[in-house]
């Protein structure tokens, strides 16, 4: 799966109230909570945002809450990748689970700077930065959570698993 | 190498004997979902077309937005509601039996000692001050783990936090995982377990470790777990309506870091705008003249008996300052009587406080206290990211109750000397 777009960057601690305020989780429809996605950190966000975007940021994005709205509202916002140097558990949890990719890559993160363009292949490993003409390498999830991912998220994953 | 706590416990869900780093698949002990999370679990469960794997083990807690604060709350209610309903859920919480989720489950028994407990709520890490492994995860873990009755979990590495010596007057729970916050760092402990041990430890009331287990996640950690002794127990068997076990870490077992630290030399703490580990002294705090609009007692966190007890000692014949709303949401219907029946509720209204229902409230900006722009509040509860209580250029400081109480008398972020010498 090869995945194209710009990079939005932010720093470190980008937690689950500037991703989605709570006073939003009063729905949780996609497409209402994407139309306030990282609202507290960047008001215009929302509005800037193009498919296939990318996000990349420091340590421990989606800090905070369990809320799957942040995830939700960063992939119904058209947003292709999320990149970090490292992410808080449950976000990751719920990245995987509702099948938003996301890469683990403190090196790259250094690297790539605000308005680049990446082209990302997500089995092979590779981020290719286009606009600086280098390329970082990530290193792929463990097999248990390729599964799930390749099963297209949780739900796909514990259908196959009802089944056997 | 011996084993830690958590893989003690982990090891006993699996039925295998698992070490830090596995990946597992593992049986939970009991599930919990609230008002913003279950909607989208549900909706998963649904999809899967699976009945439920236990419904004794299964809790639904209408605490966040409630009472419904407008339609759409009520709308997600509603939706619950009916699920828990049409499938006759037993523990299905709202109106007058319902209490902030992480106080209430451990008060009524339904999470005990020696539980692989997850919750579609972070702060779930808050049983593990009985000796449980709980977590946080979302709403779809939540939904399949309805319909499977297990959950894939990478068994964690685990810290060990080691508190020595005696507290000083006005430490609380909340000051001693303050402090380690501010040592951790708020990513010090990501994907990692904590362990808690040491003869301050075992002074500290279930109260006070409640809260130190509710706030880990601040520092990233998966869970928080607290040792098992007379304390527990006393809680528990009174309480637990299944059998528990107590697990113990083995004395050699490995932990990534440890760290020792002196309650002797804690003070009581407030962690700054905008992460929980950006701590400070209140002694230093209180000398910056950090004016105050709005005081908040209550939450997962610290919105127990014994943390409203505290607040009425210090209110106990003062007054809320000028301008400034103290707002006190006792945490749960069993609470509320209690602080009702002994007067600590009389003397918190006395001293000119607004007293609510118990719900998480303004802890996480949804109702009940949201602060405008430019507007600052000390509370209790555990996170001051931006704008969590309402507008972005509101600022949170967090402290403990006592800390909170005297700030509201004096206006400003106060030690409780300033008002008990007074």
């Amino acid at each position: 799966m090869m995945l194209k777009g710009r990079v939005w960057k932010y720093g470190d601690n980008v937690d689950t109230d500037v991703i989605i305020p709570a006073r939003y989780l009063n729905t949780s429809n996609p497409r209402e909570l994407a139309a306030h996605v990282l609202e507290g950190l960047d008001p215009k966000f929302a509005e800037k945002v193009k498919k296939g975007d990318i996000i990349v940021a420091g340590e421990n994005f989606g800090c905070g809450s369990s809320r799957e709205h942040a995830p939700l509202a960063i992939k119904a916002a058209g947003v292709s990748c999320v990149i970090a140097k490292s992410f808080a558990r449950i976000f990751y949890r719920n990245a995987i689970n509702i099948g938003l990719p996301i890469i683990e890559a403190p090196d790259a993160v250094e690297r790539i700077a605000d308005g680049d363009v990446l082209e990302i292949e997500l089995l092979s490993g590779i981020i290719r930065n286009v606009t600086q003409d280098e390329e970082y390498r990530f290193s792929a999830f463990p097999a248990f959570i390729q599964e799930i991912i390749e099963s297209g998220g949780l739900v796909n994953y514990t259908r196959k698993r009802f089944r056997r | 190498m011996g084993l830690t706590m958590s893989e003690k416990i982990l090891s006993e869900k699996a039925s295998a004997r698992v070490r830090a780093g596995e990946m597992i698949q593992a049986r939970i002990d009991f599930l919990l979902m609230n008002d913003v999370t279950a909607p989208l679990g549900i909706k998963v469960f649904k999809e899967l077309n699976h009945c439920i794997f236990d419904k004794e083990r299964v809790a639904i807690v209408l605490d966040h937005f409630t009472p419904n604060k407008d339609i759409k709350s009520a709308e997600q209610c509603k939706y619950s509601r009916e699920f828990a309903k049409r499938h006759g859920l037993p523990y299905f919480f709202e109106g007058g039996s319902v209490g902030v989720e992480h106080c209430l489950l451990p008060e009524l028994g339904l999470v005990v000692p020696g539980d692989l407990v997850i919750g579609a709520d972070s702060h779930t890490c808050t049983y593990g001050a009985l000796g449980a492994f709980a977590t946080g995860v979302g709403s779809t873990d939540a939904g399949v783990a309805m319909a499977t009755g297990d959950v894939w979990l990478r068994v964690p590495d685990s810290i060990l936090l080691e508190y020595k010596g005696s507290r000083n007057p006005w430490v609380m729970g909340k000051d001693l995982i303050l402090h380690a916050l501010g040592d951790l760092g708020a990513s010090g402990a990501l994907y990692k377990a904590i362990e808690f041990e040491g003869d301050a430890i075992h002074e500290l009331s279930m109260s006070d470790r409640f809260t130190m287990s509710n706030m880990v996640i601040e520092a990233g950690a998966k869970a928080g777990l607290m040792p098992v002794d007379d304390v527990t127990l006393e809680y528990v068997k009174q309480r637990a309506r299944r059998r528990y076990t107590s697990y113990e870490a083995d004395s050699n077992a490995g932990y990534v870091l440890r760290r020792k630290y002196n309650a002797a030399e804690i003070e009581p703490l407030v962690a700054f705008p905008n992460l929980p580990s950006n701590v400070k002294k209140v002694s230093k705090a209180a000398r910056m003249d950090i004016k105050l609009h709005q005081v908040f007692i209550g939450s997962c966190t610290n919105g127990r008996y014994e943390d409203l007890k505290i607040a009425a000692e210090i209110l106990d014949g003062h007054e809320v300052a000028d301008g400034l709303r103290l707002i006190v949401l006792p945490c749960s219907p069993q609470v509320y009587l209690k602080a009702l029946k002994t007067g600590v509720l009389e003397t918190i209204l006395s001293a000119g406080s607004v007293i609510g229902p118990p719900s998480c409230g303004p802890c996480l900006g949804g109702h009940l206290g949201i602060l405008a722009a430019g507007e600052r509040a000390l509370s209790t509860s555990n996170r001051n990211f931006v704008g969590r209580m309402g507008h972005p250029e509101s600022k949170v400081y967090l402290a403990n109750p006592a800390v909170a109480a005297a700030s509201a008398v004096m206006g400003r972020i106060a030690h409780p000397e300033e008002v008990m010498r007074a």
